[in-house]
């Protein structure tokens, strides 16, 4: 192993591990604010990427009928709730997003052909289709029991994998896709070579890193969001709803899955079913930060990146053991150090 | 009194409708149609539904399962089907850890088992086992000729890290050994894996004349395009395993000049006209493909119909000895698949012999080099 392997290695291993930190932050956030460990992240990484691929296919991606589903049940559920109450303000905006924008979308593909626009806007069409999901989930399987014990909430996560995994084998078939590059451009940096997709998944995915430490920081939703994670009942108090707090976390967790998605499809092939070790991959970061800490999750996801990419060099047939063994040394390391405090008691 | 004459007036009514049951014969089948697997299950599953539904005059039912590619759920299957559908054979799966699973209770229960996968067996369990596809030594060594042929003096290795991919190194490498070839790396994957650039950095530093990729459809593609992308500039070879659309589809470009070795069915039309298989295995792909559409044909379709003939060609000397639903008639039907000589499947022609029991000999077999996106027959 020369200096030249470890680079190119190093390099793997970061732009794997600028993946799982996205997905890190992810789950410690949907974590952190609805107490869900959110399992399915993965599923929204390969519907990302084959709703991409099936644009660009020149196909109507199934996952719009996914969408359209979930509308008219999210749309039926509230707009009942909304009718009996006499809202009628809340039912307009209640039908605009379930089912008129779904809607708006199929007409978008009735009208014209996917497959001819430019790829920036079949990236923008993959994630309007995608990241709306997150919410209609969030209402559909979590908001009903969000007060329910941590377990059921997983039990629910796990189910709602399941479902998502067949419907995507339903939707995309069994084989494979992969995506054509961003950008096919080649740096040369003395003898190190770093192709333009791999600048285009570090870069992004520090960009989001920056962009959402902003939203945490600065603005009034992602400070509510902060104050519904340290203390739901405070956040109530103050007027903040603990519905649209979910809604909004179920937000940003399919878009930084769907984007990450996105942005991996031109590296690896991407299975119906790849989500979910992926997901996993950033499960393993996100416990590394205790489930509670975005800048050691992200640096766990580094180092589950550089471990997966070093240990497939060393010793290939040993790598997952290696990688998801690396969580029992941490969860000793936390069993011993950490004051728990339980939520429920 | 009453639930008393209801009882037995439902256990005669069930009587009644089982007697026909009973005289069928009932074939279990269990393929890996979701899951990591599902390139081979679903090509597979489609092929049973053209299989004969009658032999002999007696009909034939097939219950088809879904194992989802996992071992556990194939030996629940495998044993549902032997206890509660009193099957006469089983068929499958289709990748290779569930096909070792089916196996375990297809000696238990004495039923005879036709695998997809090219599965490797102690002698006491092989009894009972039978495959379709050819075995990994007969696809080895029609590689390791091309090979001497080309002057191939090192070849790195990277395969499943599963049995499929140590049934391959386990058998090419004693063939590598006698043809002076050595093994400069040998390295490992996972069909789910998105990333195999250490591998085959790995490889590629090792200085190879030529590469190995054991894996199965698509993900096979993996490797390959990342071969290339390192600029790998030998030769790649794949497995039978990976001749698949899907595998085309995703390596691309990548795929180019690749060479495989493969059942005949897959180059049918290019096969010359004498070969045994070429009518059957025309008349098959046309079917296959008028039913699934065009260009959706894979050899795995072929490996699920060729355990429809083989199982076909047994049936009417079984039936001479029991009748079916029995163990005496689930016995004659091993026998009988064993002692069957020269059977025509649609990709090859099947021998089975008490030790061998995959029975395809050098007709079952061709290299072909992937061009322009298609597959071209490599000349002898």
């Amino acid at each position: 192993m020369d200096l030249q392997i470890a680079i190119l290695l190093g390099q793997d291993g970061i732009t794997t591990g600028a993946i799982y930190a996205l997905l890190a932050l992810a789950l410690v956030l949907v974590f952190a604010v609805t107490r869900v460990i959110f399992i399915p992240q993965g599923e929204f990484v390969a519907f990302g990427a084959l709703t991409l691929a099936s644009l660009q296919g020149g196909n109507t991606p199934a996952t719009l009928w996914l969408l359209l589903g979930c509308g008219v049940a999210v749309a039926a559920v509230d707009g009942l709730a909304a009718v009996r109450r006499g809202d009628a303000r809340r039912l307009v905006s209640i039908l605009g997003w379930n089912l008129a924008y779904p809607l708006a979308l199929a007409a978008l593909f009735y009208a014209s052909q996917p497959g001819a626009m430019p790829m920036l806007l079949q990236i923008l069409v993959a994630l309007a289709i995608v990241v709306p999901l997150g919410p209609m989930i969030y209402r559909l399987a979590f908001q009903p029991i969000a007060e329910a014990p941590v377990l059921i909430l997983l039990i629910v996560s796990v189910a709602l994998h399941v479902t998502l995994v067949g419907l995507g084998l339903l939707f995309f078939g069994a084989e494979g896709t992969r995506t054509p590059a961003f950008s096919d451009a080649q740096f040369e940096l003395g003898s190190i070579m770093i192709s333009g997709q791999q600048l285009w998944v570090v870069g992004t995915s520090a960009l989001l890193i920056a962009v959402l430490y902003l939203f945490f920081g600065r603005t009034i939703y992602g400070k509510a969001l902060r104050a519904t994670a340290i203390n739901r009942n405070g956040a109530r108090l103050m007027g903040f709803s603990p519905v649209f707090a979910g809604k909004l976390t179920f937000l940003l967790a399919a878009f930084i899955g769907a984007l990450s998605g996105v942005l991996i499809a031109p590296v690896t092939t991407i299975y119906y079913d790849t989500g979910f070790l992926i997901g996993l991959k950033g499960f393993v970061a996100a416990i590394i930060g205790g489930l509670a800490s975005y800048p050691l999750a992200a640096a766990g996801a580094l180092t589950v990146g550089l471990l997966e990419s070093f240990s497939s060099f060393w010793a290939s047939a040993y790598k997952e053991v290696i990688v998801f063994t690396l969580i029992i040394p941490v969860l000793l390391w936390q069993s011993l150090t950490s004051h728990h405090i339980d939520e429920e008691e | 009194m009453k639930i008393k004459q209801l009882a037995v007036l439902c256990s005669a009514a069930a009587l009644l409708v089982s007697q026909p049951v009973l005289a069928d014969i009932n074939v279990g089948v269990s393929l890996s149609s979701t899951g990591p697997g599902a390139a081979l299950g679903i090509p597979e599953k489609n092929a049973i539904a053209l299989l004969p539904t009658s032999v002999g005059g007696e009909k034939i039912n097939y219950i088809v399962l879904d194992d989802g590619t996992d071992p556990s759920a194939a030996t629940k299957n495998a044993r549902k089907l032997v206890t509660e559908d009193k099957v006469d054979v089983l068929f499958g799966s289709s990748v290779t850890p569930a096909s070792l699973a089916m196996a375990e209770v297809a000696v238990e229960s004495q039923t005879p088992l036709i695998s997809m996968s090219p599965i490797n067996l102690p002698a006491e369990k092989n009894v009972w086992v039978f495959r379709t596809p050819q075995h990994v030594n007969l696809m080895a060594s029609a590689l390791v000729e091309h090979m001497k042929l080309k002057g191939v003096k090192t070849l790195g290795f990277i395969g499943y890290s599963d049995a499929y991919g140590e049934d391959w190194l386990v058998g090419i490498k004693p063939m590598l050994d006698a043809a002076g070839i050595k093994l400069t790396s040998t390295e490992r994957f996972n069909r789910t894996d998105t990333s195999v650039n250490g591998q085959v950095l790995k490889i590629v530093a090792s200085r190879p004349d030529a590469v190995l990729v054991v894996a199965s459809g698509s993900p096979a593609a993996l490797p390959q395009s990342s071969l290339i992308e390192r600029g790998f500039k030998g030769q790649i070879y794949q497995t039978h395993a990976a001749a698949n659309p899907g595998f085309l589809k995703v390596a691309g470009k990548a795929a180019e000049g690749v060479i495989m070795p493969i059942g005949p069915v897959v180059v049918v039309d290019q096969i010359e006209d004498s070969h045994p298989s070429k009518k059957i295995g025309q008349a098959f792909v046309k079917d296959y493909e008028a039913k699934y559409g065009a260009g959706s044909f894979s050899s795995f379709a072929a490996y699920a119909f060729d355990a429809g003939l083989l199982f076909k060609a047994a049936v009417p000397a079984a039936l001479k000895k029991g009748k079916p639903g029995t163990p005496e008639f689930r016995k004659a039907l091993r026998d009988a698949l064993e002692t069957e000589k020269e059977v025509v499947g649609t990709d090859g022609v099947f021998n089975m012999t008490p030790t061998d029991h995959f029975g395809l000999d050098a007709r079952g077999r061709v290299l072909i080099r992937v061009d322009n996106g298609g597959y071209k027959l490599l000349g002898k």
